[in-house]
């Protein structure tokens, strides 16, 4: 059995709005084991990024547990928190909001470090490490923001993270901003770290092919429920609820000659938090949407123990 | 089946001037469109690709810009047109689609008033102008086409929003649209759906469609020539099949590679070294040489020569043999 | 490229005209406060009763009041008296306005929504009638009326920095902050402030120019600076009983305050233009 990393159980982050409730969140549950990459997709409003912010504790849970290093994040004292908060670290999009512009880089890598208690100089020797780890010059270190590029800025955002030595690193899409021949590095990059400190990564983006390249298994987010997550070869190529197979006939191909390969899409529009349906959120999109759909939102169905998918079709089987 | 040219650009440059003198944006591009024809012009950001598609509808943002060469479009050289002749064919003949819909769109104005204002415009009475507009939003399968005609920009979504907009585009049935990064906002079956409208409108209008985007996943699903730029030159033009199989100058061939097309089971992309150079003051010598692995002495000092493959394939480089690429 | 950045504001100051004539002005009322006692050839309080109500002359520059006092010296001095407004009333009004913004915009919430509401409060009340009535409580001096002028005052800073602390709040760069544990003191103080320093540069040079004068009309009305101080404000409204016999113990002292409250407006104005990019950009 794959030692577990963090668990989400029946996970709920609502949000009021003027009158009504938002449910960004709704009974998620989930785990990632230890050295594992999970891809997480789904489209805007899916709550995907709300998930993220909610196991970094930059948001209270409505209800639910995130359960990290055997500690309930809900339940937590102070002082455990603060130890939980050195085991997770995040690294966001935009490669230019991601650092403080009127900080140095060793101060912006530094801070965290100091914050743990490491002295000065401690720390200015970890960011030295941590320069060499994603492959950039420690003369970097006395730039400031605007004095570099976008790759330059996700690779010191990347060094931040690892240099407090976390467990897992939660990465909102960490390669969106950039173009196509930086995001190879970047990539490559984020796989060598991993293998080398043996991370857990969370990855969220909306780029299919992203998630293909580097996770182990995919979650597919849609309307604030947990649709389908399991192997990337088997969510990508053979996915199982009709959410994901609509998302991956999305799939931007990157050969012409795969243009005829190309299956059905969804023709309807995203559906939105704000009017939920009752029931499957995914029914009204649904082509095989039956009576069961419209009543309740189906349990998941545990294909493999590393398999999941909430959907009536998959308990018939 | 013969070709009608409908967009020639040649030898188009255009130069910022800044501090200490002049940025190159744009040097040297010529290509050309047909009628009909989706052509891609991709490449990463800063390479120029938005400065070619505003500068042939002199739409560019500073007025310290330079503009030379001639953008020939039907038999009319754009660049040398005054303001005033340049105003009847911006959305008349060219029609141009943005990144960001919500800011092309007056938020005070249903959508519906926004298209038919357009319409107006070609002396078209008001209420045939208001019949056009509910199926103009329905020929850009906008679902519930007649209520969303009296909606506000705000109340419909990112990708409702870019519909109005090539609806908009549409009522003035442009001989040419430029798309610049039409999809970029939006959530990818979104995208598709977009991308099969642009596709769907080409078929039945036999409109052209300048697509600028650096994403290669849309190029290989629309486009039928592709012209890839790298810092303001276009470096390689060919049908989308000769540079997806045959990429041939070094700088499309690694990008393919660096596209995401594996696992990583499967292996590591490959990258590029380096990063794209400021270009000041028109130096000589090929512009991608310092990231090039097959950079030769000559790459640095003197400008490439363009070798043609075929009729519709061609590169600019000094490396005479060509491999193909890895699929 | 090379350039030191010292040397390119210097550059692009002295391209600025408005911020160089500004700077020029108030730089000379700086140099004659801190040097009144070699300029003044008297005492601001020194009284000549043998020589009441002197036209300008060479004894006496701008003659002299009518206790005999020399104008020019009192105005001399008096540069320090306005400087102090300037730098007591907008350094408090400063802080306060500082804190409460970005308590505002970083909390959100019920703390805001009180305190919007008070600085709501602050601006539906006419400034001065207001002024007037916290002096009246506090007693008449200068401090009080610095004092007055800051509560009128501050809420012009809490927006600002309220407005500008909540958009940056949500940038990446916080929310990583406090993911790895800043506390919500170094978030504001350290993160969002010096992100707002250029907002407030230009807020303060706006503010100056008011605050001096909502200050001197204090002294002027009598609740502020209190005789003999050779307040501008003060000096003014003791001449307004003379002013038929010497007038010009009413315009020296009035030409002094127009000179140095237009000095701080157009710096102030150069300065935005400096500091603010969206101005820049134009």
């Amino acid at each position: 059995m794959p030692e577990v990393a963090i668990e989400v159980k029946n996970l709920k982050k609502y949000f009021r709005n003027g009158d009504g409730t938002v449910k960004a969140v709704d009974d998620v549950s989930f785990h990632i084991n230890k050295g594992e990459i999970v891809g997480l997709v789904g489209e805007s409003g899916s709550g995907k990024t709300t998930l993220a912010r909610t196991i970094l504790g930059l948001t209270k849970i409505t209800d639910g547990a995130v359960i990290f290093d055997g500690v309930d994040m809900g339940k937590a004292t102070h002082k455990q928190m603060k130890e939980l908060r050195h085991k997770v670290s995040v690294v966001f999009q935009d490669p230019a909001a991601n650092l403080n512009p009127r900080e140095t880089v060793l101060s912006s890598i530094t801070r965290p470090l100091i914050l743990q208690g490491m002295s000065k100089k401690e720390a200015k020797g970890k960011a030295e490490e941590a320069l060499k780890l994603v492959k950039m010059d420690s003369e970097y270190l006395y730039s400031y923001p605007h004095q570099l590029s976008g790759g330059q800025l996700q690779r010191i955002a990347i060094a931040r993270a690892v240099a407090i030595q976390p467990q897992v690193m939660i990465l909102d899409e960490p390669t969106s901003a950039l173009d196509i021949s930086v995001q190879a590095q970047i990539l490559n990059l984020l796989l060598e770290l991993q293998e080398k400190l043996n991370l857990t990564y969370l990855v969220i983006t909306h780029d299919l092919n992203v998630i293909r390249y580097i996770s182990d298994r995919v979650a597919v987010m849609y309307l604030g429920r947990l649709v389908e997550y399991g192997p990337t070869e088997e969510v990508i190529g053979n996915p199982r609820h009709p959410y994901t197979q609509g998302l991956m006939a999305a799939l931007p191909i990157l050969n012409p000659r795969d243009r005829d390969k190309k299956k059905d899409m969804m023709v309807t529009e995203p559906g939105s938090l704000i009017d939920l349906p009752k029931g499957c959120h995914f029914h009204p999109r649904c082509p095989y949407a039956t009576e069961a759909c419209r009543e309740a939102f189906p349990e998941n169905v545990q294909i493999t123990p590393e398999y999941q998918v909430a959907c009536y079709l998959q308990q018939k089987n | 089946m013969e070709k009608e040219e409908l967009l020639q650009i040649r030898n188009l440059s255009v130069d910022y001037k800044v501090k200490g003198g002049y940025l190159s944006a744009v040097h040297g591009v010529s290509f050309e469109i047909c009628k009909g024809e989706i052509f891609a012009i991709v490449g990463e950001s800063g390479c120029g690709k938005s400065t070619i598609a505003h500068s042939i509808l002199r739409l560019l943002p500073d007025h310290n810009e330079k503009i030379s060469g001639e953008i020939n479009f039907q038999g009319q050289n754009l660049n040398e047109l005054s303001e005033k002749e340049l105003e009847s064919v911006r959305g008349h003949k060219i029609g141009m689609i943005f990144q960001n819909p919500l800011e092309s769109l007056n938020p005070v104005y249903t959508t519906g008033k926004q298209v038919q204002e357009g319409l107006l415009l070609d002396n078209i009475p008001k209420q045939e102008a208001w019949n056009r507009v509910v199926d103009l939003f329905k020929d850009v399968q906008m679902p519930d086409a007649e209520r969303r005609a009296r909606s506000f920009p705000h109340e419909l979504s990112g990708g409702m929003r870019q519909r109005v907009m090539i609806a908009m585009m549409l009522g003035r049935n442009p001989d040419l649209l430029i798309a610049d990064e039409p999809t970029t906002a939006l959530d990818v079956t979104v995208e598709a759906q977009i991308l099969r409208i642009i596709k769907q409108l080409r078929d039945e209008r036999n409109m052209a469609v300048m697509l600028i985007t650096h994403n290669f996943g849309l190029v290989a699903e629309v486009a039928d020539m592709v012209g890839v730029m790298y810092a303001g030159e276009m470096v390689e033009t060919g049908t989308v099949y000769e540079i997806f199989d045959h990429p041939s100058h070094p700088y499309t061939m690694q990008l393919m590679k660096a596209l995401p097309r594996i696992t990583k089971k499967e292996g590591r992309l490959e990258t590029i070294r380096g990063a794209v150079p400021k270009m000041m003051n028109h130096q000589k010598g090929c512009r991608f040489a310092n990231r090039c692995i097959y950079a030769t002495e000559k790459c640095w000092s003197e400008n490439p020569p363009v070798h043609q493959l075929s009729e519709t394939h061609s590169f600019a480089c000094f490396r005479e043999e060509v491999s193909t690429c890895r699929k | 490229m090379s350039k030191s950045p010292i040397k390119e504001f210097f550059r692009t100051c002295y391209k600025n005209k408005n911020f160089l004539i500004g700077f020029l002005m108030v730089a000379s009322v700086v140099f004659i406060a801190l040097f009144a006692n070699q300029i003044a050839p008297y005492a601001y309080d020194d009284a000549h009763p043998q020589d009441i109500l002197v036209k300008p002359c060479r004894q006496y520059i701008f003659g002299t009041d009518n206790m005999g006092r020399d104008l020019f010296s009192r105005i001399v001095y008096g540069s320090r008296i306005a400087l102090k407004v300037a730098l007591v009333g907008a350094g408090l009004q400063l802080v306060v306005g500082t804190v409460i913004g970005l308590i505002c915009g970083y909390f959100g919430g019920k703390i805001d929504r009180a305190l919007t509401f008070i600085a709501d409060l602050t601006y539906a009340i006419p400034g001065m009638v207001m002024a007037l009535a916290v002096v009246t409580v506090l007693g008449s001096s200068l401090m009080n009326a610095i004092i007055a002028i800051a509560i009128v005052n501050w809420a012009a800073y809490a927006r600002v920095v309220r407005a500008k602390a909540m958009s940056i709040k949500n940038q990446a760069f916080i929310e990583t902050g406090i993911s790895f544990g800043e506390s919500a003191f170094a978030i504001m103080f350290r993160y969002i402030l010096p992100n707002i320093i250029p907002v407030l540069i230009v807020t303060v040079s706006m503010q100056l120019p008011g605050t001096i004068m909502s200050t001197t009309t204090l002294s002027f009305l009598g609740v502020g600076s209190q005789a003999p101080s050779p307040d501008w404000g003060l000096m003014v409204s003791e001449s307004i009983n003379y002013i038929s016999r010497g007038p010009w113990v009413c315009i020296f002292p009035g030409l002094a305050l127009v000179y140095t409250v237009f000095g701080f407006n157009i710096m102030g104005e150069g300065l935005r233009d400096l500091l603010d990019p969206k101005m820049k950009s134009q």
